[in-house]
Formats: structure tokens, C-alpha cells, sequence
């Protein structure tokens, strides 16, 4: 079996997020990148647990410029037996999208996998995107996968319990929590992600769709209020006054 | 000749007679990507495994410690710095130390894990035959067997050599049977081997490898401790036990070899693992102190708070600085003695001996810094901090064992001392020439020459005068009192805080150069440089002060005062501006982050 996993770089979850260039650009400068949690704790875990399980090979795939080569190398270290990392600024996810659709066109892989969401944009679409342009089977939010010869059983969360699905390989599917739990990689796999290979694929030339026009930061929540339960007139005048909601 | 002279590597307690250059420390701020995936990797296992279990980990739940322990070793952090060929992963020191400051965050668990990869584990590395070192280092790398440290008794702490377990050749010279009592054994109630130190005939102290299976090895109740709680601390007494003689450790009547030289290590190690306690309460401290609010601002507003934010973080950069510098300087030597033929083992103890001087500063300042950001973090938290609910408390309590062990401060600063001295005497530093040199700079008039101009210039002059006047009291306290120096305990701490704190100066201001140098120096960088100089010179004059009027008087204290007071001069900054920027950057990233 050959798993393919989709992993892109999101700041870690303490960054405090700032822009430049009249809020039009993400400042990067002292921000650490990590793996997206979803695709290393989720998507690549289970993939190396059915790996293990099942034989094959595991490999990560990233769109993005050499400064992606750390968070590789971590999952490297974790346990994929080696890397793809094609070399373009990440644009959209239709950029994403088609670069990975058009890598595994040209290799044979079995199930590309990738985390529910990134969690800098949350846009959630890469991995339909890429079923689509493969005109493959996608599941989106598993939370559990077993493999049966070609045949795939999944679970997903739905509002107030579960689904359970079948689907032939390949197909392509987005991990939810409850796939796995997350792996600290040990001295030997972070001494062996040195020597694994990394193979840089130049960029599939293809048009973009969005231009980010600008950000903006959440306003500041501010204090809350507390108002007695017998003191409804401070709160009525509050509400109208303040809030002016009534 | 002079660029010869600077290029040649600066030997053990050296830092006090020759300059240093900012290209021949290490900093933080230069791990590799390696180090920095290893150094997450432990953040992780202590974050997601360790803290979540500290409560019962302190409860010592039943088999808790055992299971993280041998985790640890599943996951390599057991064996990091244990060569290849005995099972380890073959890292380098720096490595080591910045794995140890990692764990150093986990609590008693930490100190668990040091006890086993440190005093457990290297005695059999470095001091071991090929026999020994292939018998167990394999399994103490993984966490298969677990080691424990026997030195001290109830009757010999501080005074390791008055040991009373005694070890006799059996009449057919097949083993040694051992009879006495250990106390204060961290993982004493789990370890799989011990390293015991008992006197063959009651004379000649020699180190032993002890199987926990041994028949007549028992070991003792849970002691109940102050703090460290979830550490596993025994006496373990030995009544007839046979120990084969292949498990002789070095060579008869050397114990003091491997009870000293592993203690080195230890020390630095320890201001590793106080590193990582101090890093993590002080980003508590930062975090509660942005989120409590009185007088309807938050706590972190207030000036007061600022100030203690601000110091932790400066105690903190400071003592890295040197501990770094420190291990690089270990890893270099070690790499020299390599190259003259010795194996890594030999060749790492050889190093650690050799900065023997600044490990036991590391040790005392290390532990020092921890109890002070512990405190704070329990003052930050007000109320709080004082409830078993929140996390100073432990870390309170967890602290104040740190002065105490692997050789209490007091043994430490008296050693610092006592070991350039006699590094004087045996001729291997010239302490004399440069002392004399400054007798008669005392009686020259001051040099008021212009101020030099280039980069750090002030800072570079506070450090050489701070040199000056540690060789002026030591040379002076020397010369006056000669033997009976031994006995003036006093003056001997005075003077250790002197080179202690001119140390730390070098340290901090050799990484703040070569950060300004490969352009990440920030300006709260330079304020946190700025304050230690500022805050030391007082502390330094403190010292000298109550040296020098321990021992003179009249015109010749006078004078010695007045070059005191000329070798403690500082530059005035207002040092209130320097911390409220230096907090408003922790306050600001809600971490300790520089």
C-alpha cells in the first residue's frame, strides 16, 4: 500500500498573529512553523500505524519554499520514509491542489491523506479539491480508518453521532480527531530524517484563482459586565445604551 | 605572538587571568535544526507525559515513575549522549546539556532522570572496564535497568571520604563483602544497579557496581521530603552482600576519582535541569500575571510586578549564558584529549575536570537562579501562589533541594576557590604575575585615559576590573594569611561570589556580542547585558568589601578600598527603564522569550 500524506507548515498555536504591508501580508518574522496538527497528529500517524500494520510506504508531500524543509524533516523524524516538496509558494487551495493532484497523476499512490484543516486559514478544501481533480472518491472528517485488501472502512462524525462508510482505493480522505493519537518522534527516527530522501519538484504551472485583498484582527473582546439578577433596569439600559442591541 | 595566545583555547578557571573572545563561546541561538527537533522532542514528552501525571507522579503512584522512565527510554533521551557502540545515540555535550535543561521541567521526574543518566549511569561509562560498560551501559541507555548513586551515610555528607561501609576480599578473592548504609538514595527504591562507594578494609575507598538482587541488600522506607516528593529517595543498607570483584569500579583506594569527577558533570548537569524548572516558572509567572486583574488594570501593568518579571528573565539569560559557554568549552576539550589519544568517555571526564571550576559556579548560580524565579512566581500568584491548587507551590518546594545536593552551595563556593588555588600552586594557571602586576597598578595613578570607542568597550573594562580586583583580594588574602586562609570560610565565599559574578558577566556579555555580531541582538538583549553589569558592580564591591576588611586594616585597607571601589565601577543607567522593557517584550510574547 502507498500512502501519500499532504502536510503544510501552520504557526505554531502561541504566534501572535500580526500583519505588514498595509494588512495585506502575514508577518512571518519570528513566527515558528510546526507540521498542521491535523495532517502530523491525524493524517500521518495513521498512516504510518497502517503501514506498520500492512507493509508499504509512506510518503509526505508538501507545496511550499525551502523554508518548509524543517517541518519535513519532522515528519521525516516521526516516520514517513521520504519526502516531496514542490517548490512554490502556497497561493490557494486550488494552487495546492492541483500541484498534489498532478504529482500523484504521474505516481501511482493507493490514498492520499490530509488533515481536516490548516489551522492559519481552516480552509478545509485541499483534499476535496484533489479527490475532484483525480476524479477520485474523497471522505472528508474521518475519525477512524481500517483497510481490507482495496476495500477502506471510515468512520465520520456527523452532528450527533456517526457515519460509517466503505470506499474503494484510491480515494482520497481529510482526518479528523479519533484517527490517532500524536507521536513524539525518538532520538533515532530525528538522527535517521537526516538521511531520508527529499525529492524537490518544480512547480506545475497553473493559473490562480484568489488574490488576498487584506486581513484584519478579531476586534478586542472587551470586559464583561455583571448585573445583579434583581436589577433588570441597569441591565435594559445597558443592552440599550451600550450594546444597543434593543 | 597575542594572536597565537587568543587562538589558543582558554583552559579550566582561565577565564580569570585572559580575555575571551565572542567567536569562542557557544550560544543558544546557534542550535542546528537537529538539536532543536531533539530539544522539542523532550519539551513534548515532558508537556504531554509528564506534567499531566506531576500530581500522582508525587503520590508515587505504584509503577508511574518506572513506566515514564523506561517511555524516556523508548524514546532515546536515556541515551542521547551514550556512545553508539554502547547503545547510546553518540550526541555531542551541548546536546546533552540542552536535553537535560528539556526534562529539567518534569519535576521530580526530572530529578529521577538525572539521578539514572548522570551519577547512575556514568560512573560505569567513564570509570568501567569493557566488560562492565558492555554489561550494563546497553541496558541503562534504554531504561532496561535504571541506576541509582550510593556515596553519602548519615554520618558523611559534605565529608564523602569519612564513609563507614566497609567492603572485605572474601578468603577465596571471588568477591567483596559489603556491609553498611546509604543514605538520601535518589531512585533508591527502584534502581537495578547501584554504584556504591564502601572502603575495602575500612581504608581504601573504591567504588562498587552492586546488582539490586544482591542477597543482603535491603532497601529503606520512603524518605518524606520537603519537596521533590515524586523522586524515589531511600537508605539502602548492605549486610553481607557479595559483590563478584569483576564488579570493582576503577582501581582500589580511586573511589574519590569517580565520587569527584562524576560530580563535575553533575553540577553542570544539574544547572541544566534548573534551567528548564526556572524557563517554565517563569513563563507561569508571565502568563498569570497577564491575566490578573486588581484596581481594574492587569497585574502585569503594575511597575512592581514588571521588575520581578524582568529580573527572572535576567537571572535566567545570564546563567545560560554561561552554562553554554561552559559546555562548549567541555565538548572542545574533550574533542583535544580525543585527539592525544583518549576514548570519548576518559575524554569528556578529563574535560569536565578540567571546568571543574566553572561547573561548580554553574551549580551554585544555576540552583540559586532557580530559587529565586521560584519564589517570585509564587509572589506573582499572590494567594495562589501559596495554594497546593497551582503550580508554584510544587515548584517551590521542588527547588530548595537543589542547593543541597550534588555538593551544597557552601562546598561549591569553597571549592571554586580552593581549586584555583591549588591550580596556582601546581603552576598550571599564573595567578601571581598578573596580581602583582595590579599591586603596583594600586599605587600607579589611575588611568583616565579616554573611553575607547569600539563595540561593548565599557562593558569589556567593567569585566577586566572585576578580574583586577578578584586577584587583588585573593592575591592580598593569600599573601596575608597564607595556610590559615583554609579556615576563613567567610572570606572564601566572599571571593567565590567575586569570580562567580565576573564570570557570569563574561558569559553574558560574550553572547550578547556575538548576537549583535550575526545581527539577532535586540535592544532588550542589551538592557538585560545592561542591568546584570549595573546590579553586579554593587554586588562585587559587597563582596570585596567584607573580604578585604575580614582580613586588613589601616592604610593598607584604605588603599586595597580604594582600588576596590575603582575596580567596581559601573556605568549609571536607569536600569527601572531597562526592565520595564525588558518585561514589556516577556509580557508581550506571554512566555519567557529570549
Amino acid at each position: 500500500m502507498k500512502f501519500l500524506v499532504c502536510i503544510s507548515k501552520a504557526p505554531d498555536t502561541t504566534t501572535k498573529i500580526a500583519f505588514t504591508d498595509n494588512n495585506t501580508k502575514f508577518n512571518n518574522d519570528k513566527v515558528v512553523f510546526i507540521v498542521n496538527p491535523y495532517d502530523e497528529w491525524y493524517a500521518l500517524v495513521r498512516a504510518l500505524e497502517l503501514k506498520e500494520k500492512l507493509g508499504g510506504t509512506v510518503t509526505v508531500i508538501n507545496v511550499g519554499a525551502t523554508d518548509c524543509d524543517a517541518i519535513i524533516r519532522k515528519a521525516l523524524a516521526i516516520g514517513a520514509d521520504d519526502a516531496v516538496r514542490i517548490d512554490a509558494e502556497p497561493i490557494d487551495a486550488m494552487f495546492v491542489a492541483k500541484q498534489i493532484a498532478q504529482y500523484v497523476k504521474a505516481n501511482a499512490y493507493d490514498l492520499v491523506l490530509c488533515g481536516k484543516e490548516t489551522i492559519d486559514y481552516n480552509g478545509s478544501e485541499v483534499g476535496g479539491m484533489i479527490a475532484g481533480l483525480l476524479d477520485w472518491g474523497y471522505v472528508s472528517l474521518a475519525s477512524s480508518l481500517e483497510l481490507n485488501g482495496d476495500l477502506a472502512t471510515l468512520n465520520r462524525e456527523i452532528a450527533g453521532g456517526y457515519e460509517t462508510v466503505v470506499v474503494k482505493t484510491p480515494f482520497v480522505l481529510s482526518a479528523a480527531k479519533g484517527m490517532a493519537e500524536a507521536r513524539i518522534p525518538n532520538m533515532r527516527g530525528i538522527m535517521a530524517a537526516r538521511t531520508k530522501p527529499v525529492a524537490v519538484v518544480p512547480v506545475f504551472a497553473c493559473e490562480n484563482y484568489t488574490t488576498i485583498l487584506s486581513y484584519e484582527l478579531p476586534k478586542e473582546k472587551t470586559g464583561v459586565k455583571l448585573v445583579s439578577p434583581d436589577n433588570v433596569d441597569e441591565l435594559v439600559s445597558l443592552l440599550h445604551n451600550e450594546a444597543k442591541v434593543i | 605572538m597575542a594572536d597565537k595566545i587568543i587562538k589558543q583555547a582558554l583552559k579550566g578557571g582561565e577565564f580569570l587571568i585572559r580575555e575571551s573572545s565572542s567567536a569562542d563561546t557557544f550560544i543558544p541561538e546557534e542550535f542546528n535544526e537537529e538539536q532543536k527537533m531533539m530539544a522539542q522532542m523532550a519539551e513534548d514528552f515532558i508537556d504531554s507525559e509528564v506534567l499531566p501525571v506531576n500530581e500522582q507522579i508525587d503520590h508515587q503512584e505504584e509503577g508511574l515513575m518506572i513506566k515514564l522512565m523506561n517511555k524516556a527510554g523508548e524514546l532515546g533521551l536515556l541515551g542521547a549522549t551514550i556512545p553508539e557502540e554502547y547503545g547510546g545515540f553518540g550526541k555531542d555535550f551541548i546536546t546533552g546539556t540542552l536535553l537535560t535543561e528539556k526534562i529539567g521541567a518534569g519535576g521530580s521526574f526530572a530529578v529521577a532522570c538525572a539521578a539514572h543518566t548522570g551519577i547512575g549511569t556514568l560512573p560505569i561509562l567513564y570509570f568501567g572496564n569493557e566488560e562492565q560498560r558492555k554489561k550494563y551501559i546497553p541496558k541503562l541507555s534504554t531504561g532496561e535497568m535504571k541506576a541509582a548513586y550510593c556515596l553519602t551515610e548519615p554520618g558523611s555528607g559534605s565529608d564523602a571520604l569519612a564513609a563507614k561501609t566497609n567492603a572485605k576480599l572474601s578468603a577465596d578473592g571471588k568477591y567483596y563483602l559489603l556491609n553498611g548504609q546509604k543514605m538520601w538514595i535518589t531512585n533508591g527504591g527502584f534502581a537495578d544497579v547501584f554504584i556504591v562507594f564502601a572502603k575495602i578494609d575500612g581504608e581504601k575507598f573504591t567504588g562498587f557496581i552492586v546488582e539490586a538482587n544482591s542477597e543482603g541488600l535491603t532497601r529503606g522506607e520512603e524518605e518524606k521530603k520537603m519537596g521533590i516528593k515524586g523522586s524515589s529517595t531511600r537508605q539502602i543498607f548492605f549486610q553481607d552482600v557479595k559483590v563478584p570483584v569483576e564488579n570493582l569500579l576503577g582501581e582500589i583506594g580511586k573511589g574519590h576519582l569517580i565520587a569527584f569527577n562524576i560530580l563535575n558533570i553533575g553540577r553542570l548537569k544539574l544547572c541544566a535541569a534548573a534551567m528548564g524548572a526556572t524557563k517554565r516558572m517563569a513563563t507561569i509567572s508571565v502568563e498569570y500575571a497577564t491575566q490578573r486583574e486588581q484596581f481594574k488594570h492587569k497585574i502585569s501593568d503594575f511597575g512592581a510586578i514588571k521588575y520581578k518579571l524582568a529580573e527572572q528573565a535576567i537571572k535566567i539569560f545570564t546563567v545560560e549564558s554561561a552554562m553554554y559557554r561552559a559546555s562548549k568549552q567541555i565538548e572542545e576539550k574533550a574533542h583535544d584529549l580525543i585527539g592525544s589519544g583518549l576514548e570519548y568517555p576518559k575524554a569528556l571526564m578529563g574535560a569536565a575536570e578540567e571546568f571543574a571550576i566553572e561547573c561548580a559556579i554553574l551549580k551554585v548560580y544555576g540552583s540559586e537562579m532557580l530559587d529565586y524565579v521560584v519564589d517570585e512566581a509564587v509572589q506573582i500568584h499572590g494567594g495562589l501562589g501559596f495554594s497546593e491548587e497551582y503550580t508554584p507551590a510544587r515548584a517551590y518546594r521542588d527547588s530548595r533541594i537543589n542547593r543541597i545536593f550534588e555538593g551544597t552551595n557552601e562546598i561549591n563556593r569553597l571549592l571554586t576557590v580552593d581549586m584555583l588555588l591549588k591550580r596556582a600552586m601546581k603552576g598550571q594557571l599564573d595567578l601571581m604575575t598578573p596580581a602583582m602586576s595590579i599591586q603596583k597598578e594600586l599605587m600607579s595613578i589611575p588611568d583616565f585615559s579616554s573611553e575607547d570607542e569600539a563595540p561593548y568597550a565599557t562593558q569589556r573594562k567593567q569585566i577586566s576590573n572585576m578580574k583586577k580586583g578578584i586577584l587583588m583580594v585573593a592575591g592580598a588574602a593569600v599573601q596575608k594569611l597564607m595556610m590559615a586562609l583554609e579556615g576563613e570560610q567567610e572570606l572564601l565565599m566572599n571571593i567565590a561570589n567575586m569570580i562567580s559574578e565576573s564570570y557570569l558577566c563574561e558569559s553574558l556579555l560574550l553572547r550578547v556580542m556575538k548576537m549583535n555580531e550575526i545581527g539577532i541582538a535586540s535592544a532588550e538583549h542589551n538592557d538585560i547585558l545592561n542591568v546584570n553589569f549595573h546590579d553586579a558592580a554593587d554586588r562585587f564591591h559587597f563582596e570585596g568589601r567584607n573580604a578585604l576588611s575580614s582580613f586588613a586594616e589601616g592604610d593598607e585597607l584604605r588603599m586595597m578600598l580604594l582600588g576596590l571601589k575603582r575596580f567596581s565601577k559601573t556605568e549609571i543607567i536607569n536600569t527601572k527603564d531597562c526592565r520595564r522593557r525588558i518585561a514589556a517584550r516577556l509580557i508581550d510574547a506571554n512566555k519567557y522569550c529570549f
